[in-house]
């Protein structure tokens, strides 16, 4: 064999990036981007106002950013919030959230389950179930084309 | 209204002719079936042979009785009727990519084709050459064209794309025509100029529509939502998030209401109020059969609780006329202005045509303004 077969590096070379015609999302400026505000979720946690937790929660979420720091901040946060709510009051507290509310409610489900951990899977289902009844298919729909996401 | 199954695989697009009597559909293959009404049974009287791959759009010209055809083989072809038999004319597109869609202008003497090439090409015939010539739209398109809609000055082309956006173009081609008076969309319209982009909605763009004057236009996009866009000195977008499946195709019957279908199987309405620039859910179209209901046994009610974990009877039967995909809506009469019959065809190989009085009378609540 000659010499110039032996490497193998070239199967790992990304062809795609090389694509002039390659497809790119426009850039939304997303840089300001922070996430719930951590101090206020908390401190509304521990007060027992969970209804007030979720709608804190749920506002200005990292969308456009594209620090994953941020976004792993935000998704434990929710996480937070979704756990302490009891199982008979989360179809009060999915009633409280407007269409908006509930697909982002849902991307935030589905972020979850993407990494489980010890009790979340459980309880994100719960959640699920009642987001269901609430935005229907067309919300996970929503989640699945969203191009830009929590 | 009516449900007609004709075949057994999906009707990949179809067309009627000019006094609705007769249909010309591809049955999920090479070929155009055209089927001709007798009394309450559909007998095929053409079959259209000529193209190498699917055929992914028909459009019948009413007025001049032409059809055209397009398809996966990255052609077109015009079929005139000579006697009794349809004679087909190359046209080339020059795509390097499937054709998806097809679509001719009202006074009929261009047709715009949608292709995987991330392009239009627009189509004229060139009377020296004796010959159908395309000249393409390719700026600021990114992706496939999915769906083609003109406006009725016959200059305007609206298309939905599968870069997310609906975007209206201007085809107009100056060796036709005359130069086109302003519209709400804009004065300047010189050939491939974008006089809209929509922002707002993700997903692709499977239907789209003008409105009978042309002001609205309407897109449905696969993340579930349908939007109305009207023109003005800025064009006001409203959509709204439905709580379905994907709709696929979508038709304006009046100037404020609007029909699409889609994955779910049945047509629904929705209302576009122009003051509030919004929209909103009319109602679902379909009218479901009465099924007698069955009283459960409590052994009945154990299975299911042991089979399904749940005691719901419902049974996992469709219960609409279309038992697929909806993936084409056409209007038969009245126009988009006061439709008074439209028809569906789907992935279930059946065509159905919905009677809008009687679905008006049919359906409580259900207001077409």
């Amino acid at each position: 064999m000659s010499k110039n077969t032996v490497s193998d590096r070239f199967r790992k070379v990304d062809v795609d990036e090389y694509d002039e015609n390659k497809f790119v999302d426009e850039e939304e400026g997303g840089e300001n981007q922070l996430g719930p505000d951590e101090a206020e979720v908390d401190s509304l946690i521990r007060q027992g106002n969970l209804m007030g937790a979720l709608q804190a929660v749920l506002k200005s979420p990292p969308i456009n950013t594209k620090n994953q720091n941020v976004k792993d901040r935000a998704e434990g946060l929710v996480l937070k919030v979704l756990s302490s709510f009891k199982s008979t009051d989360i179809e009060k507290g999915v009633q409280s959230l407007d269409k908006n509310g509930v697909d982002l409610l849902m991307k935030y489900i589905y972020k979850g389950f993407e990494r489980p951990s010890e009790n979340s899977s459980a309880v994100l289902l719960q959640w699920h179930e009642k987001a269901l009844s609430a935005g229907g298919v067309g919300c996970i729909v929503r989640v699945l084309t969203a191009r830009k996401t929590v | 209204m009516s449900y007609h199954s004709f075949l057994l695989e999906p009707i990949s697009c179809h067309a009627w002719n000019k006094d609705r009597t007769q249909i010309a559909l591809c049955p999920n293959n090479h070929e155009v079936h055209i089927y001709k009404k007798d009394g309450n049974n559909w007998s095929k009287i053409h079959v259209l042979k000529e193209h190498n791959g699917q055929v992914t759009g028909i459009d019948w010209a009413p007025e001049s009785n032409r059809i055209v055809t397009c398809g996966t083989d990255r052609n077109a072809y015009v079929w005139t009727l000579k006697g009794d038999v349809w004679k087909p004319t190359l046209v080339i597109l020059r795509i390097n990519r499937a054709a998806r869609c097809v679509k001719w202008s009202p006074k009929e003497n261009k047709f715009a084709v949608g292709s995987g090439s991330r392009l239009i090409s627009v189509c004229y015939f060139e009377q020296d050459n004796d010959w159908w010539v395309c000249k393409h739209i390719k700026k600021p398109i990114r992706s496939t064209i999915l769906c083609l809609d003109w406006h009725p000055n016959n200059i305007l082309l609206a298309a939905g794309s599968c870069d997310f956006k609906c975007r209206i173009f201007s085809a107009y081609i100056k060796e036709v025509e005359e130069k086109p008076a302003p519209t709400a969309w804009g004065s300047k319209m010189p050939f491939g100029e974008v006089m809209f982009e929509s922002t707002g909605t993700s997903g692709w763009v499977h239907g789209v529509c003008f409105s009978d004057s042309g002001n609205r236009v309407a897109w449905a996009s696969h993340d579930s939502t349908v939007a109305v866009a009207e023109g003005g000195k800025t064009a006001v977008c409203a959509s709204l998030t439905s709580e379905t499946l994907p709709l696929l195709c979508v038709t304006f019957i009046t100037e404020n209401s609007l029909v699409a279908a889609g994955h779910d199987c049945y047509p629904v309405l929705f209302v576009y109020d122009s003051n509030k620039a919004a929209m909103s859910f009319g109602g679902k179209l379909d009218v479901p059969k009465q099924s007698a209901q069955k009283g459960m046994t409590a052994r009945e009610r154990f299975q299911n609780l042991d089979k399904k974990a749940t005691t719901d009877s419902k049974e996992a039967v469709l219960e609409s006329v279309h038992k697929n995909s909806i993936s084409q809506i056409s209007i038969l009469n009245g126009g988009k202005a006061q439709c008074a019959k439209f028809c569906t065809t789907g992935m279930d190989g059946g065509m159905a045509i919905w009677d809008v009085k009687t679905l008006e009378s049919a359906m409580k609540d259900l207001k077409i303004v």
